[in-house]
């Protein structure tokens, strides 16, 4: 039985990610606002505005929200893993070996499509080299999980700093850019799409197993749910989340990391509203943020990732400050 | 044994002998445990108490011997059934993640439901009656991190009663509790075992606890040596004295049970 608290706060965030999709479509330096943007969604002619809309716009908002809906679902899923309040999507070290790659893409001077194909691949990479490490040894425990993914993620930090301090001027612009996460240059395609409904879809078949699991290994495997099966499809999907997120926009810091812990300040503990409410509220509020660094010093734009912080951190304060009175329904 | 209507086998040990790496802690022990019974596992520290009970959890690998439960070899359960049959009281509680009394006692009717099942009336009213029975259906809505070691101990007992199941393994239960809540709680789960046709191991360090809930005894000491049977037979002060290094003594107080304490 879902209590009626959950259901509005649901129904909430649904308004919020339509409100979302209207503000982000609505922005940029082109003056089309509200008005025309409804006009050309409701009654679409051939126009200017009309190809703006359809090429530019709507591309940006989709490729803001599945990359935030990405982020928050992987954020989810690495806390339970690794059952760590800090644990964020990129705590494993994907990112960094996304961004090894990607940054030695543009260093050879290679263009959008294949800095995207290279974060991929490093992606791929160090999660299966984490993966290999970490289970060398029979035990697979979230603290050799954590550390193994802490110290790799460390080399590829030590990788992308050799790799800043040795590029041109030139690249090293567009590398900033990559590493602080930039919605800019970046398009969704159906993969992206297609695996957030399919992590999503999964994650709610285990939804409440991810409940047990988060109150300890043992304790779940005494209440029959299979432990290391599980904790193995948890590691890869939320993995391949985050590596389909990075190769869309970099590594946008905050989303995950803070979208799971504000919706379950705001009530949503329970995994099988956690995981739809997650989707929703980094969507959204990745959309909103990138509305935001496209607007606020147009025509130049501020790469999101530090939009993500710049608002994320008053708004977690602010609901970390009223839960700390009492935990909601 | 005398034959009576609660004659159903719970549990079953043939032969079963406990190591630990290289230590073995007990060989070639053997018992039977009926419906309505509660069993004490006794010992010293690191006697293997806990690790017996997470051998019969199927949380350790599978020990030499055999282990029936209901009739049925341990290992040949699927973990998805067999932890609506066996339950288990942790000695420890680690909540990291924030949740309400009610949600965690829920979750002990997670073995009972299918994957995309919700929890119903019935198993909320289950979780509720088991709160309401330790005394802390007015915390409901609390957060776990901000209740008590007794209320928290209380909690995990509350758990374990909403799973039903038809063994209880508990972990010194008497953890974090006052007196008066070590008694209530242990005769609640006393009367809910006879009534429900279910049995009950219970690994503790209070000799007294065990002697006035349980009515078999499994006295470990760690060298190899077992001694099981009811509780007057292995509850003496030389095989106590003997298991734990120390002179125990043994009183009878006016209603005729026995009390131990060290010399």
């Amino acid at each position: 039985m879902l209590a009626r608290r959950q259901w509005a706060l649901l129904l909430i965030l649904l308004v919020l990610t339509l409100l979302g999709f209207l503000v982000s479509l609505s922005s940029g330096s082109a003056g089309l606002g509200f008005g025309e943007v409804l006009q050309q969604l409701l009654h679409p002619d051939a126009g200017l505005e009309n190809r703006i809309l359809f090429e530019l716009r709507i591309p940006r908002s989709l490729a803001a929200f599945v990359t935030g809906a990405l982020l928050a679902m992987s954020g989810v899923i690495m806390q339970v893993l690794l059952r760590n309040p800090l644990a964020d999507p990129y705590i494993l070290g994907i990112s960094g070996g996304a961004a090894v790659a990607a940054l030695a893409a543009i260093l050879f001077g290679l263009g959008g499509y294949w800095v995207s194909e290279a974060a991929f691949a490093g992606a791929l990479l160090s999660i299966l080299l984490v993966f290999g490490l970490a289970r060398s040894s029979h035990h697979w425990s979230a603290t050799r999980l954590l550390l193994t993914g802490v110290v790799v993620s460390a080399g590829w930090g030590a990788i992308i700093n050799i790799l800043l301090t040795t590029s041109s001027n030139n690249s090293v612009y567009s590398m900033l850019f990559w590493l602080m996460g930039d919605l800019s240059q970046s398009r969704v395609g159906a993969f992206s799409v297609i695996a957030l409904l399919a992590g999503l879809l999964l994650m709610m078949y285990y939804a409440r197993a991810l409940n047990v699991l988060s109150r300890g290994d043992l304790q779940a495997a005494a209440l029959g749910v299979p432990v290391p099966r599980l904790k193995l499809i948890l590691y890869f999907t939320a993995s391949l989340l985050t590596a389909s997120a990075v190769t869309i926009a970099g590594s946008i810091g905050f989303v995950g990391l803070v979208t799971p812990h504000m919706l379950r300040m705001l009530g949503a503990r329970d995994h099988r509203v956690l995981l739809p409410a997650s989707v929703l509220l980094g969507g959204s509020f990745l959309m909103i943020a990138d509305s935001i660094a496209r607007t606020i010093i147009a025509p130049q734009q501020l790469p999101v990732g530090v939009l993500t912080a710049l608002i994320g951190v008053p708004a977690f304060l602010l609901i970390l400050r009223h839960s700390a009175r009492h935990l909601p329904e | 044994m005398t034959q009576t209507s609660t004659g159903t086998r719970i549990l079953r040990l043939q032969d079963l002998s406990l190591s630990i790496g290289e230590r073995l802690l007990f060989k070639q022990l053997s018992l039977e445990l009926q419906a309505g019974q509660c069993l004490g596992i006794l010992g010293q520290n690191g006697t293997g108490k806990t690790t017996l009970l997470h051998t019969l959890m199927r949380l350790r690998p599978a020990p030499q011997g055999r282990i029936e439960l209901c009739e049925r070899a341990l290992e040949d359960w699927p973990r998805e059934t067999l932890a609506t049959h066996l339950g288990i009281l942790f000695q420890n509680h680690h909540d990291v993640m924030p949740a309400t009394v009610l949600e965690i006692a829920l979750m002990g009717r997670h073995p009972h439901l299918a994957n995309w099942q919700w929890e119903s009336r019935e198993d909320i009213a289950i979780a509720r009656d088991a709160l309401q029975a330790l005394g802390i259906a007015s915390l409901e809505k609390r957060d776990v991190n901000s209740l008590s070691g007794g209320e928290r101990q209380r909690l995990a007992i509350a758990t374990v009663l909403t799973q039903r199941p038809r063994l209880f393994l508990l972990d010194e239960p008497g953890n974090h509790l006052d007196i008066a809540f070590q008694v209530q709680s242990l005769q609640l789960l006393r009367a809910h075992v006879q009534s429900h046709q279910a049995a009950l191991c219970m690994a503790t360090h209070d000799i007294n606890l065990a002697a006035a809930y349980c009515d078999r005894i499994l006295l470990l000491t760690g060298s190899g040596e077992v001694m099981v049977g009811t509780a007057e037979q292995v509850l003496s002060c030389e095989n106590l004295s003997r298991a734990y290094g120390c002179d125990i003594r043994r009183v009878v107080v006016e209603d005729g049970r026995a009390v131990f304490y060290p010399a």
